[in-house]
């Protein structure tokens, strides 16, 4: 991968950060009322992937999860739409109906999400199968874990569709890790029903490295990331967790340092003005 | 010769495929009988999809068709079935357009039957739909009024459920109602109930006792004609509803809608609290004519005994 491709997913994973960084920020001061589900920590998924998309100069239908942010705001979902969003407003992408858990957006191709975990999983496969356009299907490890997920992945198999299975497996269902759920993992499910399959880091190296055989037939990624805040909410489960995004601007040295500070700067500007307006 | 119902589906889904660039999904479509013959014998390639059979999911691969404005016609083979069916079109496609501006229609097509096929598969499941906003319930039993509810589903972007019953496959006749100033008792009647409700008439007209009889078709939302109150506000004995679903959902609700609207008691008659099995002996099936009759006897006698006490 070319640095310049790197940074350019650097961007918009910059971008998702510090978005995040601030709906933290006016949880904590209160202004955001409603339950947030922070993407910061697993923004390299959708950064990577919509890079990626744009290079091959596909739109793909998305169905989004509801960790969601990240996946908005990386495909080119108006930010101001999504603060307004989550300050519940009719201005917001969803009509501020929606709030953190069922972005929606037109312009990106995004569906909104129901409430019911996984459920995206089959609606995805549905829209896929009747209009034959590229798909990206993103769900949680637990969400994986559905009954009609796993029905869902078979028949995309089945029909041969073009679409793409994202798992962010962030190795948490709220609390409960995966080992005390299963004993099985998607990459060997997915291989189960004869679908691409395979188990990597949210690397976007790694991620790129299966990007030849996107929406050319079916495939699932479970991708393995960390969620640095709670389930819900502004709190932090450890200190210690591997963050993805700090370890790429460490590498990646002053350009991205010098990104991640525009970024900072111009999206609290954006917040302080949307916050204003209340 | 007249056309059936069974063949005014079979050409309306035609249509549907050839004309409207519609599909067709659902279980075991081309087994068999191609669901009672009310399915053209197409290919895939022609709009008639296979799904597997995991019914969870497929609701939600058709919640997703119904996005893509295709027009899905879904077919639920057994109502009951729904229980696994129904929950993303329920929570997704029947709120996308309220949440996301974006309509989802898909035209359900569950189908009822009767008679030792277990507690899951017989009899009809709307009240499972009738609490959940974001949806309409159409009950056809005739040729016309099916092409009614398929005209009404493509002139609108609703999820529609059709609350159909193989028992009315063969019918060819429309059902109409029997309304008057001077009647005893008025039935309100749904789905395959309908057909009995005609027969009740009949025979306790042979008693000098005066019937009339309201057709339910639209079930959500629940139409209630002027001439239907006021027959009932004119009747002596207020009114009945006859449903193949259990009592406490949708003919409950019914029932006290119309309470509400008049002055006069209605009573609910429908399947019995009790889960059916496979066999004649645990069959739990909609009420037929001879126990429709006794539970009009028996709401004449308490009403005239408690005039009497007045």
């Amino acid at each position: 991968m070319n640095k310049n491709f790197r940074l350019e997913i650097f961007k918009k994973a910059s971008l998702c950060r510090n978005f995040e960084e601030r709906v933290i920020e006016n949880v904590n001061n209160k202004k955001i009322t409603t339950p947030v589900y922070v993407s910061a920590g697993q923004e390299f998924i959708a950064a990577t992937l919509s890079s990626i998309c744009k290079k091959k100069k596909i739109k793909p239908l998305i169905f989004g999860q509801h960790r969601c942010h990240s996946t908005y705001l990386a495909f080119g979902g108006n930010i101001i739409k999504l603060i307004d969003e989550l300050l519940g407003r009719e201005s917001g992408c969803t009509k501020g109906k929606g709030g953190s858990a069922s972005i929606h957006s037109k312009d990106i191709n995004m569906f909104g999400h129901d409430g019911l975990m996984g459920s995206n999983g089959p609606i995805g496969v549905g829209a896929c199968f009747a209009t034959k356009k590229p798909t990206i299907i993103f769900l949680g490890d637990a969400a994986a874990e559905e009954d009609y997920v796993l029905g869902a992945l078979g028949w995309a198999s089945h029909k041969k569709l073009p679409i793409l299975f994202i798992v962010e497996d962030n190795d948490l269902s709220i609390l409960t890790k995966k080992s005390v759920r299963r004993n099985w993992n998607m990459k060997d499910v997915a291989r189960s029903f004869k679908l691409e399959g395979h188990d990597i880091k949210d690397d976007p190296k790694e991620i790129e490295k299966h990007s030849n055989l996107f929406f050319k037939k079916p495939m699932l990624l479970n991708i393995n990331t960390n969620r640095i805040y709670w389930h819900a909410g502004s709190g932090i489960d450890n200190k210690k967790t591997f963050d993805r995004f700090r370890n790429e601007k460490t590498k990646l040295g002053n350009q991205a340092i010098k990104i991640d500070e525009q970024y900072k700067i111009n999206i609290k500007k954006l917040w302080k003005l949307q916050l204003e307006k209340q | 010769m007249e056309i059936t119902v069974r063949e005014t589906i079979k050409k309306t889904v035609l249509k549907h495929l050839k004309e409207k660039n519609g599909l067709i999904l659902g279980q075991c479509l081309s087994a068999v009988g191609w669901v009672g013959g009310t399915i053209p014998e197409l290919t895939e390639k022609e709009g008639v999809i296979e799904l597997s059979m995991a019914d969870v999911a497929n609701g939600g691969i058709v919640v997703g068709a119904g996005l893509s404005n295709r027009r899905p016609i879904y077919v639920i083979r057994y109502q009951g079935f729904n229980w696994f069916n129904a929950p993303i079109i329920l929570n997704y496609a029947c709120k996308s357009k309220e949440l996301w501006n974006v309509p989802c229609p898909i035209f359900i097509r569950g189908i009822a039957m009767e008679g030792s096929i277990g507690p899951v598969a017989g009899s009809s499941h709307c009240s499972l739909y009738y609490r959940m906003p974001g949806v309409k319930i159409i009950s056809p039993m005739t040729p016309k009024e099916y092409k009614l509810a398929y005209k009404s589903f493509m002139n609108e972007d609703e999820v529609y459920y059709v609350s159909e019953h193989r028992a009315s496959y063969g019918n060819h006749k429309e059902l109409n109602d029997f309304l008057s100033d001077d009647v005893d008792i008025i039935i309100f009647s749904i789905s395959i109930t309908r057909f009995e409700a005609q027969k009740v008439k009949e025979t306790l007209e042979k008693e000098n006792l005066k019937i009339a009889i309201a057709n339910i078709l639209w079930i959500k939302p629940f139409e209630i004609k002027d001439q239907w109150l006021r027959t009932l506000e004119k009747s002596k004995h207020g009114g009945i509803i006859l449903d193949d679903d259990y009592e406490s959902g949708v003919a409950s609700d019914m029932a006290y809608q119309l309470m509400k609207l008049s002055s006069k008691k209605v009573e609910v008659m429908g399947l019995k609290n009790q889960s059916a099995g496979f066999s004649k002996k645990s069959d739990n099936l909609p009420p037929n004519e001879k126990e429709i009759i006794k539970k009009i006897r028996e709401i004449i006698k308490k009403n005239v005994n408690y005039k009497n006490t007045l």
